[in-house]
């Protein structure tokens, strides 16, 4: 069965969308992560413009998040303070990302854009992630204690003026690295369609020393607004966000997500990391070998809105 | 695929006869004087309604020669063109290359507007109807679609294979197509030509050419317009996000604001 895409002008298979929807659902909701860096790429795979499946990546994001942050807030896992510092940087970077987005279109190197920084990023965390979760799944092993974060431990970050208290996280932190996080995975979240959670969480954990009970939703609750800002400003300036293949991707992503949920707290903690960073390590190969081999048609034909 | 023969009437004008500044006027209407036969062709409809599961379609177009001369035509001496152009877009074609082991758009040419879909049919492939150089002169045929570059094109030596380029992906896409023999003679001055639309037909005006030769001369030609509208919510939900994207991706934020928040009372683990 196909449907029409108003947005982005084709039609496609509505059960390869589902499919999409509820298969990133069901891993995002075992390992935890918002999902947009697997959704990105899977429509830029299924030949959806990648700046349609940019924006509505993001758009499908906010409801994801809205659900993760709510188990949250329920549970007192979230420290909205923390989470409006986050916000302030976050909505800057997003501003900024979109002007990037717009430029990187009109001179026709979105696509390369999109690709590479997905590459970058998706190795790198991928190849740490492994890289830490091997170590750990080796101590598991010989029985050793595994503990992510080692408190009072201070680094540089716990050096920079303007603190500022937040009760939630117990921790008296400068606002400087909270606003520039925030403001870097606004960026990436408006150039890439993602949460960033992939990159905040631990950027959270390692470089903020925040308590990991709290990183989550606080990171879920930051992605809510910085994501819907994305895609209000996407939608009024690029015009982007296909509303229909967004909410098919919605509906089968968060029932997907209750089944990874199950699947997930069955898993040890280290086991998950290791195959979160697995996935991710084949993505990033995956559009790697996009940029690298040779394309059939070198050339390729812009008009009307959507046509690259 | 729904083979959709989209409305078509006959029509059967056999009495063109306006005065000769009318014609000279109405710029849908071309004719060379030297010549006293006149082509006339119809559609039923101005406009084509595409549903959102569009595969594509066959239009038919009806048309006559008035004024033809029998022993002509029974030696093949009339040779029809129809075609349907859709609505004119600039249009940028852009070449990867490798840099550093990554393929980038490296170099790309702007070309002024040209049909963002041309579906052609003939009575017989086009270098059997006339010289390159006449049917050059009307766009007739994917390679004599003007392409014209604007801006800097650097020393000018790679337009030709852009040119070429732009042609080529065009009829891959099947935005540019022709059909040697799709316009058949069903009497003996009456005509009959199946123009294909594709999937992917662009909406928007646009028109249906209709171009008579005789022994390779131009004689006349018609053109009447043809609108492709798309309809049903699809269309909606296309012309809001376009007309009013603030409001459009408002209602996106909310409604998925909406799905995750029901999702969380629904799976609710109490």
């Amino acid at each position: 069965m196909t449907i029409y895409l108003p947005i982005a002008e084709l039609s496609v298979n509505i059960f390869v969308i589902l499919g999409m929807g509820a298969a990133v659902g069901f891993l995002s909701g075992m390992f935890g992560v918002g999902g947009g860096f697997l959704i990105t790429p899977l429509l830029i795979f299924y030949n959806i413009p990648p700046a349609v499946a940019v924006a509505t990546g993001a758009n499908q994001v906010v409801a994801s998040s809205v659900s993760g942050a709510l188990a949250h807030f329920r549970r007192g896992t979230l420290d909205i303070k923390l989470g409006l510092v986050l916000l302030a940087g976050g909505l800057v970077g997003a501003t900024l990302g979109i002007q990037i987005f717009t430029m990187l279109r009109r001179l026709g190197q979105l696509d390369l854009i999109i690709s590479l920084l997905y590459v970058l990023f998706l190795g790198s965390v991928g190849s740490l992630m492994l890289w830490e979760s091997v170590k750990a799944l080796r101590r598991a092993a010989r029985n050793q204690s595994v503990s992510m974060r080692k408190p009072g431990q201070h680094n540089w970050v716990h050096r920079l003026p303007f603190k500022m208290r937040f009760k939630r996280s117990k921790l008296y932190l400068s606002v400087i690295p909270v606003i520039l996080l925030g403001f870097a995975i606004g960026i990436l979240t408006s150039v890439m369609g993602v949460g960033g959670g992939f990159i905040m969480v631990p950027a959270m954990i390692y470089l903020l020393r925040i308590p990991t009970n709290v990183v989550i939703g606080t990171s879920l609750f930051q992605i809510i607004f910085v994501t819907a800002y994305t895609t209000i400003v996407q939608a009024a300036t690029n015009y982007s966000v296909d509303i229909v293949l967004a909410w098919l991707l919605m509906i089968a992503g968060v029932i997907g997500a209750q089944y990874g949920v199950r699947v997930g707290q069955k898993m040890r903690g280290e086991q998950l990391r290791a195959g979160l960073a697995l996935l991710v390590l084949a993505v990033a190969i995956r559009l790697g070998f996009g940029l690298v081999l040779p394309p059939d048609e070198v050339y390729s034909v812009v008009s009307g809105s959507f046509g690259f | 695929m729904r083979a959709a023969v989209l409305s078509l009437a006959a029509v059967l004008t056999l009495g063109l006869i306006l005065p000769a500044t009318a014609q000279l006027a109405d710029p849908t209407i071309t004719i060379n004087d030297k010549f006293s036969e006149r082509i006339d062709i119809g559609i039923s409809t101005n406009e084509i309604a595409i549903a959102s599961d569009f595969s594509g379609a066959d239009i038919t177009v009806f048309g006559a020669i008035d004024g033809v001369d029998e022993l002509l035509l029974a030696t093949f001496a009339y040779d029809i063109v129809v075609s349907l152009e859709g609505p004119r877009q600039t249009t940028t074609v852009r070449r990867k290359e490798r840099v550093a082991g990554i393929w980038i758009n490296r170099h790309s040419i702007r070309f002024e507007p040209i049909p963002a879909s041309y579906s052609m049919s003939s009575t017989r492939p086009l270098d059997g109807i006339s010289t390159s150089m006449e049917l050059a002169s009307r766009d007739i045929g994917i390679n004599n679609i003007r392409l014209v570059p604007t801006g800097g094109i650097g020393d000018g030596s790679r337009v030709t294979e852009f040119r070429e380029a732009l042609r080529r992906i065009k009829q891959a896409d099947g935005l540019y197509q022709r059909d040697p023999t799709g316009v058949r003679f069903i009497s003996k001055s009456l005509f009959r030509a199946s123009v294909r639309l594709p999937a992917n037909i662009p909406v928007g005006q646009h028109k249906v050419r209709a171009v008579l030769y005789k022994n390779g001369e131009f004689v006349m030609e018609r053109q009447i317009p043809l609108r492709v509208v798309k309809t049903g919510l699809e269309q909606f939900i296309f012309n809001f996000a376009h007309l009013h994207g603030l409001a459009y991706g408002v209602f996106a934020v909310f409604l998925a604001a909406l799905t995750g928040w029901l999702s969380s009372l629904m799976f609710r683990k109490d």
